[in-house]
């Protein structure tokens, strides 16, 4: 119990401060805000697979695998890729943003 | 109670006073703090020096048998109360020797921290805490010379002294883990008590090795004495309290400390009394020479703890009550004499002998109080001086055995003597008398009353212990020596008066001998043509510091450039270093949350928080809240960890590098508008949204955690190893169950970078190379990228079946790549070409899949088997680890882009 209360709890400061930054509405802030949000969101997506300690997703190579003894290994492969993917969307918005500032300089070239 | 109360106050005070801005008020709260600490002292002492020390354990690594115990017995009160008690009259003088100055809060702040690390290596009840506090007084004393810092004296004295001394430190930590060894604790009570086990033992060599060079580096014995005149550029106060009555006698503190359990043999003997007399002679005789002020009295100190040093060294238990009576008598009498010196300096503008003479006629109130503290210092009767030279020259001639030593303790006792008398008559004359001042700055005057108090004080002092020395000293001088001997109390007599024998015969011709060398250099003022004496020691010191550098130069040259034998043994050794993990456990032990870690989980969850709250002020600066990203990530890392996610923990660790790196390179060129101050309505409906926006997203992760609903995955689990043959289930998810979806996401992944890439193409016309001048780092990386490399390949490779996997390993290399690219300043480093990573990721990933459909079988099936190699053995070999091999591609290539898309520098920034 203390488990999901921790998970909750630090999805809903996550996501919060992510808000308050977004609405800042100020560059760099964004950007603060877009990563805060995909650590809250990616434990959000973890939290769907009832994480519990001590039970890594790694089977034994005889036998049975049961999720009594497993987490849930899907949400996790989702996760993993949505953490890479997540740090590809931060570099997109900063390479958005830098771009931004400098508009006139391409159009005069463009 | 009292005893942590009293080793925890200075650092209270110290921190409290590094935050004041008035000097006044610094001061204030500083010197309380020592007067608070006499008083407590004073409240302890009729129990201390009856011989009942206090003593307080509290548990701190009891793995170790190390715990932090606090022990005051008399010998450790006479030090503290001299720490103490010179502490607050030296604060009261610098208060006005440095009046005026911004600095002051920052000044009395580490005087305080002196303060505390002093009292911690006198109140030290284990030697390990021992060690550690005496570490601190080297740094408090470093930062106190370098206090005038951008003064090339002052940083050299500083940097001269943290060496000698923190080298003494170190020998001190490996002499006390010696002690531990075998003794088997390093309780001071049990050590004190293992002196026949200690002097027994085979390491006893290297145990008393270790101490002396410690004590010795510390209290400036030859051939370490140099530093010690060098730190002279501290700020006078400084020098009286750290330099001449408290720094300087830590390390007669740790052989007297000591003295039950380490001396008694003959290389204790040898060893510390041939060191103690050579100290004691050449620092007499230096001290006659010197032009400088300060440069007297800091040889003059460097012979008198030799002096100490060599009674200590005489292992003789009166020689010990000399030794301890010494102490206080030369701490009262130089504390005095530099605080005057530091006036003569403040006043006339110069402490040149040379300049500064004639001065009794400016200021006859601190000419008196200094030549009664230098009469004392060149041991002239009814002064405390007097007593302790006396009781040194008994010991000298009282010496038996010991051969060459025995015949030669009188006769250097007395040449020392004589050399004292000079350089004090030289103080004395050369100061206040001689001619009239040379082109003085100013015109000296007398000094502030509140400045010249101090210097009274002491003197007063020095005047009531040289007549009535067994009713001011008695008590607290037996009890200490008791406590430093660890046994009865010899036969001794304290007074001022023995009837006419040898050490008065002694004294009278030292005094007569010495007032006739002074006058002798002085005649025709010969002395003040002669020059400075070269510092030999200090001129030793740096050459061997230069000797270093070049050496390590020369090193670095070798094994700098691109010769394939370097970095083909980098590889083999890093392969060999390897080795062991690779077939050991490296195989991961991760951290739990469970049963007695919630209290670790709920740690980390703090710290995540917390740095997430603080990643939104605005008032910090962006940099630092790429930081605090950085350690929210962490956070969530190391949550992944406890909570049975080993792949998304590796993952979200090397992500947050990446990220990190990411920013910290694009943050030069992101516009970074001034923060908008809005009112603060609006900042309270942006808190408001926030708070129920997060709130909602939590309440409903809470609400989806307490359902448990059917899930599909037991099929991934007990098909993990018969369908894919693998055992790390995340991985066969993302490379076999549900390998296509993954195919989609790399394609996303790559597609993202090369938006990136394409974004910022005219950016790369500009300069990469912003570690250009950088000399350690293409070094570093060099030897790095074997490493770095060979454990990419092994995550890959244990991918399928343990935490690891294409994802983990391409962001590892690429991290790797981005730091080798930069650090060489070419991003066209041969093995970073983000777009080959990426086109072949792409192709390799798409024609596994195709090449199932050749076969007959849908897009993506994989096959697998388990094929034995000679030598190597059974294999697993699964299609999938094809795809994998096609994922990591992917991942370097797209990580390399989109952080070397923002590495490099603008043109202009080119020099």
């Amino acid at each position: 119990m203390t488990l999901e209360l921790m998970l909750a709890s630090a999805i809903a400061v996550l996501v919060a401060c992510a808000l308050y930054c977004l609405m800042r509405g100020r560059v760099f802030d964004m950007i603060v805000g877009i990563t805060l949000l995909s650590y809250g969101v990616n434990l959000f997506l973890f939290a769907m697979g009832r994480p519990a300690a001590n039970k890594p997703p790694i089977v034994p190579a005889q036998g049975a695998a049961t999720l009594s003894a497993h987490v849930d290994p899907l949400p996790q492969a989702l996760v993993l890729t949505a953490i890479v993917i997540g740090f590809a969307m931060t570099a997109l918005v900063v390479a958005l943003a830098i771009k931004r500032v400098r508009p006139s300089a391409d159009a005069a070239e463009g | 109670m009292t005893l942590i109360f009293m080793a925890l106050l200075p650092w209270c005070a110290a921190l409290l006073v590094s935050r004041l801005r008035n000097g006044g008020a610094a001061f204030a709260l500083a010197a309380s703090s020592a007067v608070a600490l006499l008083a407590l002292l004073a409240k302890t002492a009729a129990g201390v020096l009856a011989g009942a020390p206090l003593k307080v354990a509290i548990e701190w690594l009891p793995a170790l048998g190390v715990s932090a115990t606090l022990r005051l017995d008399a010998l450790a009160w006479l030090f503290a109360a001299l720490v103490c008690g010179i502490g607050a009259l030296v604060m009261l003088y610098a208060r006005y020797y440095l009046a005026g100055d911004t600095r002051l809060p920052r000044f009395f702040a580490l005087l305080c921290a002196f303060m505390g690390a002093m009292l911690g290596v006198v109140l030290a009840g284990d030697l390990v805490l021992l060690a550690l506090f005496w570490e601190l007084t080297s740094v408090a004393s470093f930062l106190l010379i370098a206090f005038n810092a951008p003064d090339r004296g002052a940083v050299r004295g500083a940097r001269v002294s943290l060496s000698v001394t923190a080298l003494g430190g170190v020998a001190l930590m490996a002499g006390v883990v010696l002690i531990g060894r075998v003794v088997g604790s390093y309780d001071l009570d049990i050590v004190l008590r293992s002196g026949e086990l200690l002097r027994a033992d085979s390491a006893y060599p290297w145990i008393l090795t270790c101490v002396l060079l410690a004590a010795f580096t510390k209290s400036a014995q030859f051939p370490f004495q140099f530093w010690l005149a060098r730190a002279m550029a501290a700020p006078t106060p400084v020098s009286a309290y750290l330099h001449s009555a408290t720094l300087v006698k830590a390390g007669i503190f740790l052989l007297l400390r000591l003295y039950p359990a380490l001396a008694g043999t003959e290389a204790w003997f040898f060893a510390v009394s041939t060191v103690g007399a050579i100290t004691l002679l050449l620092g007499g005789v230096a001290a006659v020479f010197q032009h400088d002020l300060k440069g007297l009295l800091a040889y003059s100190t460097i012979s008198h703890l030799g002096l100490i040093t060599l009674l200590i060294g005489f292992s003789a238990d009166t020689a010990i009550v000399a030794a301890v009576f010494h102490v206080i008598n030369h701490a009262t009498f130089k504390a005095s004499l530099f605080m005057a010196a530091g006036i003569v300096d403040h006043e006339c503008g110069t402490r040149d002998l040379r300049k500064v003479n004639g001065l009794w006629r400016y200021m006859p109130l601190t000419g008196s109080l200094a030549i009664v503290a230098a009469a004392a210092m060149a041991g002239v009767p009814l002064l405390n001086g007097f007593l302790s030279k006396e009781m040194f020259f008994g010991e000298a001639l009282a010496l038996e055995g010991h051969d060459p030593v025995a015949f030669f303790a009188p006769l250097a006792a007395l040449l020392a003597g004589a050399a004292g008398v000079a350089y004090s008559s030289r103080f004395i004359h050369d100061v206040f008398f001689n001619g009239e001042p040379v082109g003085l700055p100013r015109t000296p005057h007398e000094p502030p009353l509140w400045m010249a108090l101090p210097v009274a004080i002491l003197v007063v002092i020095c005047v009531a212990v040289g007549f009535m020395p067994q009713t001011i000293l008695g008590l607290p001088l037996a009890a200490a020596a008791r406590a430093a001997i660890g046994g009865s109390l010899p036969e001794y007599s304290l007074a001022l008066w023995h009837g006419f024998n040898a050490p008065l015969a002694m004294s009278a011709v030292a005094l007569i001998v010495g007032v006739a060398i002074y006058a002798g250099l002085m005649r025709g003022r010969w002395l003040h043509g002669q020059a400075n004496p070269t510092p030999t020691g200090y001129l030793a010191f740096e050459c061997t510091l230069l000797a270093f550098a070049r050496s390590g130069r020369m090193l670095v040259r070798q094994m700098r450039g691109d010769r394939l034998q370097m970095a083909i043994l980098a590889f083999a050794g890093v392969l060999a270093a390897a080795l062991p993990l690779v077939s050991g456990g490296f195989v991961a032990h991760w951290p739990s949350f469970s049963g007695g870690a919630v209290t670790g989980a709920w740690m980390i969850w703090t710290v995540g928080i917390v740095f997430a709250v603080a990643s939104v002020s605005t008032r910090v600066r962006p940099v630092t809240v790429l930081l605090f990203l950085g350690a929210v990530g962490l956070a969530v890392a190391i949550a992944f960890a406890g909570l049975s996610a080993p792949d998304l923990a590796l993952t979200q660790l090397f992500v947050e590098v990446a990220t990190v790196l990411l920013l910290l390179l694009a943050l030069e060129r992101l516009p970074i508008e001034a923060p908008r101050v809005r009112r603060l309505a609006v900042r309270m409906r942006y808190i408001a949204l926030a708070a129920a926006g997060g709130g909602g997203a939590g309440w409903l992760a809470w609400e989806a955690m307490q359902r448990k609903p059917e899930v599909i995955s037991d099929y991934h689990l007990t098909h993990a190893v018969s369908g894919a043959g693998g055992t790390n289930a995340v991985n066969v998810i993302i490379v076999d169950f549900r390998g296509f979806d993954t195919l989609g996401e790399i394609t996303v992944l790559a597609a993202a970078a090369l938006i990136v890439w394409a974004f910022l193409a005219r950016e790369r016309a500009g300069v990469l190379g912003r570690f250009r001048g950088s000399f350690m780092l293409p070094l570093a990386v060099r030897l790095l990228m074997p490493c770095v490399g060979l454990v990419a390949a092994y995550l890959y490779l244990r991918g399928h079946n343990l935490p690891g996997g294409g994802f983990v390993a391409g962001l590892l290399l690429a991290i790797g790549l981005v730091l080798e690219a930069l650090a060489l300043g070419t991003w066209r480093s041969p093995h970073a070409r983000p777009v080959r990573w990426l086109a072949s990721g792409l192709a390799i990933a798409g024609l596994t899949g195709a090449a199932s459909l050749l076969l007959g079988y849908p897009f993506l099936t994989s096959a697998f088997g388990h094929p034995v190699l000679p030598w190597v053995g059974e294999v697993p070999l699964a299609s999938a680890a094809a795809f994998d091999l096609g994922v990591m591609a992917v991942v370097v290539g797209a990580t390399l882009m989109l952080i070397l898309a923002f590495a490099f520098g603008r043109k202009e920034s080119a020099r």
